[in-house]
């Protein structure tokens, strides 16, 4: 078992918050210079970011995991991970179904596109990620997983757009493969007032929109090797895989 | 002012929770976000709000609300309106949205 550096909440250019260099090239370039193995792309609502950075990172030597942040009905993010170019694109057609068709309006939310390993701006999506889709938590769990994805709420303690602002607490019936707290929290705080959460792993992560922001916060993840089936067991706890969390890059808080 | 009379006033359907419709009205909360209203909601308020997640039933148990009114229609999980008629607090709806709901509430409240 070795250990890897993974930052699995990365956002590139086409969130609309996510900064004009969010690129996949500078992502991958960045994350390897800060010492990364792995890295998530997690834009909201779409994949269609994934798998240029994943042709980037495998060219370079990063293990890119496909991923999104999804908003449920509830306005809760929750992080989901795939495998497979098909399951992305499963997956991608729900979010398609299930976002509201509104217009982005990129002078007031910011651009949304897609962009190739050069830079180059070869489309964009048409409307707004930051929107809510019409299905429920409960029923994100469930599409991920018939689709055979995993499923990790996102920065549960964050104090606006997770699990316990919209819902109060985090449900104690909570489908879910983990949970992903910010930095400004411990597992421990969490589960000294939430000790019913401890059947969940955690992860943190920078959750990057600005390119110096990459790597920030990462893990450490305990695998044979990186790939997402790995990943998975490490998440669940199986078989000796495990995932140490609450790395800062230079030992530094985050501003 | 009684749960019953509150409905009768707006309209209200009666999705769960019949055996409260006896509870006492004190004031009112609107928030969409469950935090909030485990904050700052008090004790025998009607909360009006969008969300149906479960844990709006959790959260009206545990402040001891009077009623939880849908809006735009919304229903809510059938393990909710279960939880809703074992705990005596009712789920109501109606079609019309925030805005318009708390104006008719406040107008009764503050007659």
């Amino acid at each position: 078992m070795a250990p890897f550096k993974a930052d699995l909440h990365i956002h590139t250019v086409l969130s609309p918050c996510g900064d004009l260099e969010m690129s996949p090239t500078a992502i991958v370039e960045r994350a390897m210079a800060r010492g990364l193995d792995m890295i998530a792309i997690t834009d909201h609502n779409t994949t269609r970011q994934v798998k240029t950075t994943q042709k980037v990172g495998r060219d370079r030597g990063l293990f890119v995991l496909g991923g999104v942040e999804i908003t449920s009905q509830e306005e809760a993010h929750c992080l989901a991970y795939f495998e497979a170019d098909d399951q992305l694109d499963e997956f991608q057609q729900f979010l398609d179904q299930h976002l509201p068709p509104i217009p982005n309006d990129e002078d007031r939310f910011g651009y949304q596109l897609i962009v190739d390993e050069n830079d180059e701006i070869t489309g964009e999506e048409q409307y707004h990620l930051l929107n809510a889709l019409d299905v429920d938590i409960d029923g994100l769990y469930d599409e991920v997983h018939r689709i055979g994805g995993l499923f990790v709420p996102a920065h549960i303690n964050k104090g606006t757009t997770s699990l316990m602002s919209q819902l109060g607490f985090v449900p104690p019936d909570l489908k879910a493969d983990g949970l992903e707290i910010n930095f400004r929290t411990t597992r421990d705080e969490i589960l000294k007032k939430f000790a019913y959460l401890k059947r969940f792993n955690f992860i943190t992560d920078s959750d990057a929109h600005f390119i110096d922001n990459v790597g920030d916060v990462y893990n450490v993840c305990y695998l044979e090797h990186r790939t997402f089936a790995e990943f998975g067991m490490a998440l669940r706890g199986d078989e000796g895989r495990y995932i140490d969390t609450m790395y800062f890059r230079d030992h530094k808080l985050p501003r | 002012m009684k749960v019953k009379e509150l409905v009768d006033a707006l309209g209200l359907m009666v999705l769960s929770g019949e055996n409260g419709l006896d509870r006492e009205i004190e004031g009112c909360y609107v928030s969409d976000l469950l935090s909030d209203v485990m904050g700052n909601a008090d004790m025998g308020d009607v909360w009006v709000t969008l969300q149906t997640h479960k844990n709006v039933m959790a959260i009206a148990s545990l402040k001891e609300l009077a009623c939880v009114v849908l809006v735009k229609d919304q229903q809510a999980a059938p393990d909710t309106l279960e939880q809703s008629n074992e705990e005596g607090i009712p789920f109501l709806s109606t079609s019309m949205q925030t805005y318009e709901t708390v104006g008719k509430i406040y107008q009764l409240l503050n007659a």
